[in-house]
């Protein structure tokens, strides 16, 4: 985009960064729409399967219900607890939109259609997921009220048990396709499942790790049955309660951003990202941006059904999970997948 | 100049959000300060082209370390007249700690500016870059030259952690040791849980 805005007579420096510009708002918008329309399938998706319409009032289908929501909450008092710690109390959600957001800066779209197309994409992602946690902390604690301060802490300990077993997994992955851009990381699964079929489907040593980086992400993103923060039978709306108006918008839409972003990474780490499911050549003339988007659709239509049919677990079973089950496996399957790596001379 | 322009920023930054951790009345608000002085910390690092560096930086002392800071900090009910009340007394040993960091900097940056590090000799060893991104080349470096640091290094933080894990283990008596069998809940079945009963008008059931 650099080359285009260079062409309207721009020095090189004024073009990056107008280009630069334009590239995150040509993201964050979509991105903004795209989290009203899924917060919409997601009620849809779960109405279907408890036998329910859903949101069907609001435009045609309902399809405008986000932005009513959106509306009622933008023209709402925010309310401030006199107890609250102000700063932090209004600092919180904006840093869970924020990261939400600044995460989606290496997600490559399409060949060559990514923002920042840096060496380390995997790692930035790992540090700002990572970050995601500090709004929750933050807002449970700044509330100055037990449930908040319950959820904040239930949050801080899930997040961390399930990031490491997750930074496995991303080493397994890393190490299959040798490099951290994951540029690198989808183009090295083309053709891989016997040689025509895009992504690692029925790679037998990592599909199992998608798996369990599929449970973590739903852990990640504390979406049923791990959404233990927001347990309303325990916690009320954990350390949302305190929070009115936008602020508590911010949270909505930085959590369903997550939701999208774990669902693309799904979608490049193990699903070939924009290349079409078959090596076949007619399916490269579909645009790489439509099989990226639709195989984020399917994950994202995965976690709404799995939040529609999964009963919450305990908080000891949530644990236990991350910690004895996910952990060892990972781990293990690290030296199982370098082992491989090394025995068939991967990288010679 | 963008450079330079972005480098006093993420330094000028950097020190305040430092003097903040110290200044600020409430531990909270320090470990908040803390970890925007990692983030400059590792803008820094990106700055200079150590971008490996500056996302381990993020990860490890923003995503794992200070979340345990500020885990720990929000627990403890801290007496803030009490622990300013020590300021004067801890005022000689902090001036000492002072210029001992002093001295190390003077020290460090004295022996940088003597000259560089002649490759191959046995005070500094260095690889040759390999590959474009500094992720490569610092594998590269780490896995064959300084191959037994690196593994002292990782020998170090395991005797540490189950030193951590041994001083914390607590004896459990053996009523409370393994109450939860996953295993074994699994395996219920309805048969053995509940029981079917069809109690007659006006009468009860035998528990």
């Amino acid at each position: 985009m650099t080359g285009f805005f260079q062409s309207l007579g721009m020095s090189y420096e004024w073009a990056w960064g107008v280009a630069t510009v334009a590239g995150v708002l040509l993201i964050a918008f979509p991105l903004m729409l795209a989290v009203a329309m899924v917060i919409y399938v997601d009620r849809k998706v779960w109405a279907s399967i408890n036998l329910r319409r859903g949101p069907n009032v609001v435009g045609p289908f309902g399809l405008l219900q986000s932005f009513a929501d959106g509306l009622k909450v933008f023209l709402q008092e925010t309310i401030i607890p006199s107890a609250a710690n102000k700063g932090i109390f209004l600092l919180a959600p904006i840093v869970t939109f924020t990261v939400a957001l600044a995460a989606w800066a290496v997600i490559p779209f399409d060949a060559g259609v990514v923002l920042a197309d840096i060496n380390v994409g995997l790692l930035y992602i790992l540090a700002i997921s990572s970050l995601s946690v500090y709004g929750i902390v933050m807002s449970g604690w700044a509330s100055n009220s037990k449930y908040p301060f319950f959820s904040a802490m239930r949050a801080a300990a899930q997040m961390i048990s399930y990031e490491v077993s997750i930074g496995f997994i991303l080493v397994c992955v890393v190490l299959w396709a040798g490099s951290f851009n994951l540029t690198e990381i989808v183009m090295s699964q083309r053709g891989h499942g016997f040689g025509i079929i895009n992504g690692y489907w029925f790679n037998l040593l990592l599909f199992p790790m998608w798996v369990v980086f599929f449970i973590s992400s739903l852990a990640e993103t504390q979406r049923v049955p791990f959404d233990l923060t927001e347990a309303e039978s325990e916690l009320v709306a954990g350390y949302q309660t305190e929070y009115s108006s936008m602020a508590f918008a911010l949270f909505w839409l930085g959590e369903y951003a997550n939701i999208l972003l774990m669902c693309s990474l799904n979608t490049l780490l193990f699903f070939g990202g924009w290349l079409p499911p078959i090596d076949w050549a007619p399916l490269y003339l579909v645009p790489g941006i439509v099989w990226f988007l639709l195989k984020t659709f399917f994950f994202f239509f995965l976690f709404s059904w799995v939040m529609a049919t999964v009963p919450r677990y305990r908080y000891d079973q949530l644990m236990r999970l991350g910690w004895k089950v996910f952990l060892p496996m990972s781990l293990g399957f690290v030296v199982v997948i370098s082992g491989y790596l090394m025995a068939t001379g991967h990288y010679s | 100049m963008i450079q330079t322009f972005a480098f006093y920023l993420f330094a000028a930054f950097m020190i305040a959000s430092a003097v903040m951790v110290i200044m600020s009345r409430n531990p909270v608000h320090s470990v908040l300060w803390l970890i925007l002085a990692f983030f400059n910390a590792a803008g820094l690092m990106v700055l200079v082209g150590a971008e490996f560096i500056a996302m381990l930086l993020v990860i490890v002392y923003v995503g794992a370390v200070a979340v345990l800071f500020l885990f720990v900090v929000m627990m403890l009910d801290i007496d803030f007249a009490e622990l300013r009340a020590g300021f004067i007394r801890n005022f000689p040993l902090g001036i000492a700690i002072a210029l001992v960091l002093l001295a190390e900097l003077v020290l460090g940056i004295g022996a940088y500016r003597a000259g560089e590090i002649v490759l191959g000799t046995p005070t500094g060893t260095a690889a040759p870059l390999i590959g474009a991104g500094n992720t490569e080349s610092l594998g590269a470096l780490l896995y064959t030259d300084y191959l037994f640091l690196f593994e002292a290094t990782g020998l170090v933080l395991l005797v540490a952690m189950v030193g951590a894990i041994v001083l914390t283990l607590r004896e459990r008596d053996s009523a409370h040791r393994g109450h939860q069998n996953i295993g074994k809940q699994v395996r219920r079945n309805p048969d053995e849980a509940t029981v079917m009963k069809r109690p007659t008008i006006g009468k009860g059931i035998d528990l």
